[in-house]
């Protein structure tokens, strides 16, 4: 039998915030951070404080190579572990957290991401196999005042209630703009089945994406 | 997930010669392709799959999908799902194989998923993915936790006493009812396996899914050209109306002429160990009367060997039904 415990061996790719400066984000990541320090009876670090003990268990995997990523136009040159998934890598190294990790099996949809211009699961990809590739994430298509259609179609039509899907869906919806999908509610539906939403906002999802389909063709 | 070593490369035969290092092909090798990698990273990250290298073979000149000198077609390796359900060749001449890759996964999944990488598609017993369970097929000696186990969805056909697991693709039933070829190149030159030698059942050895050796790299799938008047259907039945893999389905090719039949192939997914051809069910149509009783005779030809386990007895009327109705829209259609 395989040992267990080899399961949560996971690729060293923790997050490395802004030492200092504290956002939600920030807070709750150094939260657990500390928590896991607390359990483990090493250190103990005061919020907001930045420790050498932190700095070096986020330190860089020994098994790092060198990537180079295009995200949103912009290339990154970076040194993750092979083991580092694209959505991990968006997240965790560019701080992209727009791509949300729901399953990280590829179900869920909540980390759909464009590969040159195509929907894909960026759970199920290895970020150092997409060298060469343009990456767009829900950040590459807009921003709060400078709206993509299908985010303000999603606003218009309250596609949502707690949200962690909306980005994925939102990816999912702009791709299937330019996919060969038919012209019914059904069809949309159908396209649009690898993204769940927990809430159950499928009516109004539905709903937004039509709305920009009809105002655009 | 285990550390592994990156590959990446822009030559078949380079492909092959680090992959011919293997010690096998077959679940458990250290040395894996990685096409989309929708299969094999979910797996590594259940620790299912422990390759040590990987060789990232999207970089390959395989993503072609050209019509053949002969009427058929070639799909290149790493053609995505999606670009060869869509093809317009494809739609015209093997609707079954469009329908059925529509059918399955998700528009992000069929993005990104290979027709290689599709026809190695793992089977979804809970049990293999599960390192907490005994397995036969994940490793071998340990006992099959499915048969006595939660078994629903698992295979009625092809099993043996030590594994049961089905296998879970739509692609590859649509190609076994077109008679596709696989064309393999390996560490000793280059090979054409014809799809219903390709799967292996799992007799005591379900660690073996297929005839694959250390560095053999699928390079692309050749169907034959069309059969004059034919129609094709993918018929898919599941727990759900989407995203779901199927309990029962149906790829069927059929020619009617005046009320007979003059041509059929048939085969089955989600009851079998392997894409499940039946020639029995063909020869009960073939020259037969294309109505009900003919479609009726077929599916209890095709199904006369169902070996159900505790909780799939349902799948045996269920394949019989799927069946006749595939038949019969692809025969009113006609």
């Amino acid at each position: 039998m395989s040992d267990r415990s080899e399961r949560d061996q996971k690729p060293e790719a923790a997050s490395r915030c802004e030492l200092g400066k504290s956002t939600r984000r920030t807070f709750i990541s150094r939260l657990g951070m500390a928590g896991l320090l607390a359990t483990t009876a090493r250190v103990t670090t005061a919020f907001g404080q930045s420790s050498v003990k932190e700095q070096s268990a986020l330190a860089e995997s020994k098994d790092a190579i060198p990537v180079t990523l295009t995200v949103n136009g912009k290339k990154h040159d970076l040194r993750i572990d092979p083991r580092t998934t694209l959505l991990d890598c968006l997240r965790e190294h560019l701080h992209l957290t727009g791509s949300k990790k729901g399953c990280d099996h590829g179900q869920c949809g909540a980390c759909t991401v464009h590969i040159n211009g195509r929907r894909v699961n960026s759970c199920l990809c290895f970020a150092a196999m997409q060298e060469g590739n343009e990456i767009t994430t829900i950040e590459g298509i807009g921003q709060p005042e400078n709206m993509h259609a299908m985010q303000a179609a999603f606003v218009a039509t309250d596609a949502y209630q707690c949200g962690y899907c909306t980005s994925g869906q939102i990816m999912s919806g702009v791709a299937l703009l330019k996919e060969p999908c038919g012209p019914e509610d059904a069809d949309v539906k159908e396209f649009m089945s690898g993204n769940i939403c927990r809430c159950g906002a499928y009516q109004n999802i539905v709903a937004a994406i039509q709305n920009v389909r009809k105002k655009s063709g | 997930m285990r550390i592994f070593a990156l590959n990446h490369t822009t030559d078949p035969a380079q492909a092959v010669a680090t992959a011919s290092k293997a010690k096998t092909a077959q679940q458990g090798a250290e040395i894996r392709f990685i096409g989309g990698g929708t299969t094999l990273i979910d797996l590594m990250k259940l620790n299912v799959e422990q390759p040590q290298t990987l060789i990232d073979i999207n970089r390959l000149p395989l993503d072609k999908i050209e019509a053949l000198p002969d009427g058929g077609l070639t799909i290149g390796a790493v053609a995505r799902n999606s670009d060869l359900a869509f093809h317009p060749l494809v739609r015209k001449n093997y609707a079954v194989l469009s329908e059925a890759i529509l059918s399955g996964a998700t528009a992000q999944l069929r993005n990104m998923a290979t027709t290689a990488g599709n026809l190695l598609q793992r089977t979804r017993c809970m049990y293999f993915r599960d390192t907490a369970h005994a397995c036969n097929k994940r490793e071998p000696g340990t006992g099959c936790s499915a048969i006595g186990g939660h078994n629903r969805t698992l295979a009625i056909l092809g099993t043996s006493k030590d594994c049961i697991a089905s296998n879970p693709s739509d692609q590859n039933v649509a190609l076994t009812a077109l008679e596709a070829t696989i064309q393999v190149q390996g560490a000793r030159g280059k090979r054409s396996i014809p799809i219903h030698e390709f799967y292996l059942k799992p007799g005591a050895t379900p660690n073996r899914e297929n005839v694959l050796e250390p560095g053999d790299l699928i390079v692309s799938v050749t169907l034959p050209a069309p059969v004059a008047g034919a129609r094709s259907h993918y018929l898919k039945l599941r727990d759900r109306a989407a995203y779901e893999f199927a309990l029962a389905s149906a790829a069927i090719v059929v020619k009617v002429n005046d009320g007979r039949i003059e041509h059929a192939r048939v085969a089955l997914g989600g009851v079998g160990t392997v894409p499940w051809r039946s020639h029995e069910a063909e020869r009960e149509l073939q020259g037969h009367a294309a109505n009900a009783a003919t479609f009726r005779r077929a599916a209890e030809a095709a199904l006369k060997e169902a070996q159900p386990a505790s909780e799939n007895g349902f799948k045996v009327e269920l394949a019989k039904r799927c069946m006749v109705r595939a038949l019969t829209v692809a025969t009113q259609s006609a």
